[in-house]
């Protein structure tokens, strides 16, 4: 039995967020309508506080809560992670939110709440924990994407984004029902414990229904069907948080699953995994050349991008949790920056979303125009940007590990997706200017320029997010 | 006749597919594809039940109390954007799910 304070320092991040979402709740009820600037103000304070949390407080590795709660490097570097996309979008929301009459407290309130589901999913060390993550995290995913509930395609996508999402959670149940019926154990250590006797049908059966799930939840081939529906319903913000922060904690659970649970399977997953990267990353490229709406384009970029990632996790290896460790941190940084730039596409109050809206976009917003280039020759993975470091770190591993066709693969895709983030790029330099945007609000013209300069100097001073890759790797094997 | 875990398997294997087969088949109504979703988490505690009495081992048990809870907030959720949807478009018939595409 582990002492209470030991308990308390490794989980003290979601503590602080669960205290916090509902010490807010309290707040907005009793305070009524008209507090939501103050309650934003708070989660963002709260969402920050756990940052620091997880960067000065408890180190090394904790089990706690009966070993279904583990605290160790890996765990804090998706957490940091999914924090920071969360703030971040939080912080891009306030304007819009407004704008469109929709700034209700409840909105920081779900976030916060999302995001302590995430950190329980990035932190589970069971089965039983990994689900009621997971469904922490998407029940206040459902209510956030139908968030503006007076818009047909809000409600819409909220409502599609629901029935798929939970006949995922329904086949990740499923899945590991199996699991524990045929490893007699849910906790992570006791099904590889269970496995290393020999693989067994049971569970390898139970194995591919969890992944469908967690596909799922990564928006991964062959269970993306939501994804760009639900990118384009759903007001931006909310987008913009889709795209984040369930991104990092989806992967983190999928790479710790695989890693800790089944790696005496490994031969078996491996061909899963190198399915879902090769169907992902075709899809994103040949399926966004014809998109017209932006959001939508990004739908599909996110499904090539969780693509990429997946080589490195197909190679199985340390360096290869390394190499996802790393594109998930760099996708972070391009996504929220991307959509900083489309929060920005806004002509005469009303919101775009068209790809030609971009149109001479140089000539009428010239910053603009140049965060959103560098941006989209990262996300295609043009050196010295930080997009070319995201691929070579993950597909180094897949050729490390033996997985040559999957790697070739890999760089001729990107080179397809490449064609679409250039076509935007050639949108905005070189074609007719369209309508001018209004002025941006500073915190999301903020977000873009930083984020455009993180992905510029990326090369200069890798070292720092290298190293906590490494080390967070280094937590799984 | 003595019941074996296979028959409860079996039991819970043709309920998910009858639960699966409800979302991906139906073609009428919304409530139909929530009362399906309901379906599959039940077979799953069904499995999870049959198994826990197999191993003599209470984490199923405890598991499919769980599944039971969040299945509650799920419905209660689900039930909430389709009566925001309804608002919006008048319908809830699965074809009329057609706004959003491409």
């Amino acid at each position: 039995m582990l002492p209470l304070s030991t308990t308390i320092a490794h989980a003290l991040p979601e503590t602080i967020l669960a205290v916090g979402a509902l010490g807010l709740i309290l707040f907005g009820a009793l305070r009524g309508s008209r507090t939501a600037d103050v309650v934003a103000e708070i989660a963002i304070g709260v969402l920050a506080l756990a940052i620091v949390v997880i960067l000065v407080g408890a180190k090394g590795r904790g089990e706690v809560f009966d070993g279904a709660f583990v605290n160790d490097s890996f765990a804090r570097f998706m957490k940091l992670l999914a924090l920071g996309g969360s703030l971040v979008t939080l912080i891009l929301s306030r304007d819009f939110l407004k704008r469109e009459g929709i700034d209700q407290y409840e909105f920081p309130i779900l976030v916060l709440l999302s995001t302590l589901g995430m950190m329980m999913l990035t932190s589970a060390n069971s089965l039983i924990a990994l689900y009621l993550g997971l469904e922490l995290m998407s029940l206040a995913l459902y209510v956030v994407a139908a968030f503006h509930r007076d818009n047909v395609r809000a409600s819409e996508a909220g409502l599609k984004y629901f029935v798929l999402g939970a006949l995922s959670s329904g086949m990740l149940l499923y899945g590991a029902s199996l699991i524990y019926g045929f490893a007699g154990t849910v906790s992570f250590a006791g099904i590889a414990k269970a496995l290393a006797s020999g693989p067994s049908v049971g569970v390898l059966f139970g194995l591919v229904f969890l992944m469908a799930g967690l596909a799922f939840k990564m928006s991964t081939v062959p269970f993306h069907m939501w994804t760009p529906d639900v990118y384009e319903g759903a007001p931006t913000p909310v987008t913009a948080f889709f795209a984040s922060a369930p991104k990092m904690a989806a992967v983190a659970i999928t790479a710790r699953t695989l890693a800790v649970a089944f790696p005496p399977i490994q031969s078996q997953w491996q061909q899963i995994v190198v399915f879902i990267a090769i169907a992902s990353m075709a899809l994103g490229s040949f399926a966004a050349i014809g998109q017209t709406n932006i959001k939508r384009l990004m739908a599909y970029s996110s499904i090539g991008h969780m693509g990429f990632a997946m080589v490195g996790l197909a190679a199985g290896t340390q360096a290869g949790v390394r190499g996802v460790a790393i594109y998930m941190a760099i996708y972070l940084v391009m996504t929220l920056g991307v959509f900083a730039v489309i929060l920005s596409m806004r002509i005469a109050g009303h919101n775009v979303e068209k790809i030609s809206d971009l149109a001479g976009l140089s000539r009428t917003n010239g910053w603009l125009a140049f965060f959103m280039a560098m941006l989209m020759f990262s996300l295609a993975g043009i050196p010295p940007l930080a997009g070319f470091f995201a691929k070579y770190y993950a597909f180094l591993a897949a050729v490390e590990a033996g997985l040559f066709p999957l790697a070739v693969i890999g760089v001729v895709l990107s080179a397809v997706a490449a064609f679409y983030y250039l076509r935007i790029v050639k949108i905005m330099y070189f074609d007719d200017p369209a309508p001018a945007f209004d002025t941006a609000p500073f915190a999301v013209r903020a977000v873009a320029a930083v984020a455009s300069f993180l992905i510029l100097a990326f090369w200069i001073y890798p070292a720092p997010v290298v190293e906590a890759a490494n080390a967070a790797a280094a937590a799984l094997f | 006749m003595e019941l074996s875990l296979s028959n409860y398997l079996v039991v819970a294997a043709l309920l998910f597919t009858i639960g699966v087969a409800g979302i991906i088949l139906n073609r009428k109504n919304i409530i139909v594809i929530l009362m399906s979703i309901e379906l599959m988490l039940l077979s799953v505690n069904i499995n999870l039940v049959a198994f826990s009495a197999y191993h003599a081992d209470l984490t199923g048990q405890v598991f499919a109390l769980f599944i039971l809870t969040v299945a509650a907030a799920e419905a209660a959720i689900g039930l909430a954007i389709l009566v925001a949807y309804y608002r919006n478009r008048g319908s809830i018939a699965v074809e009329d799910i057609n706004v959003l595409k491409g």
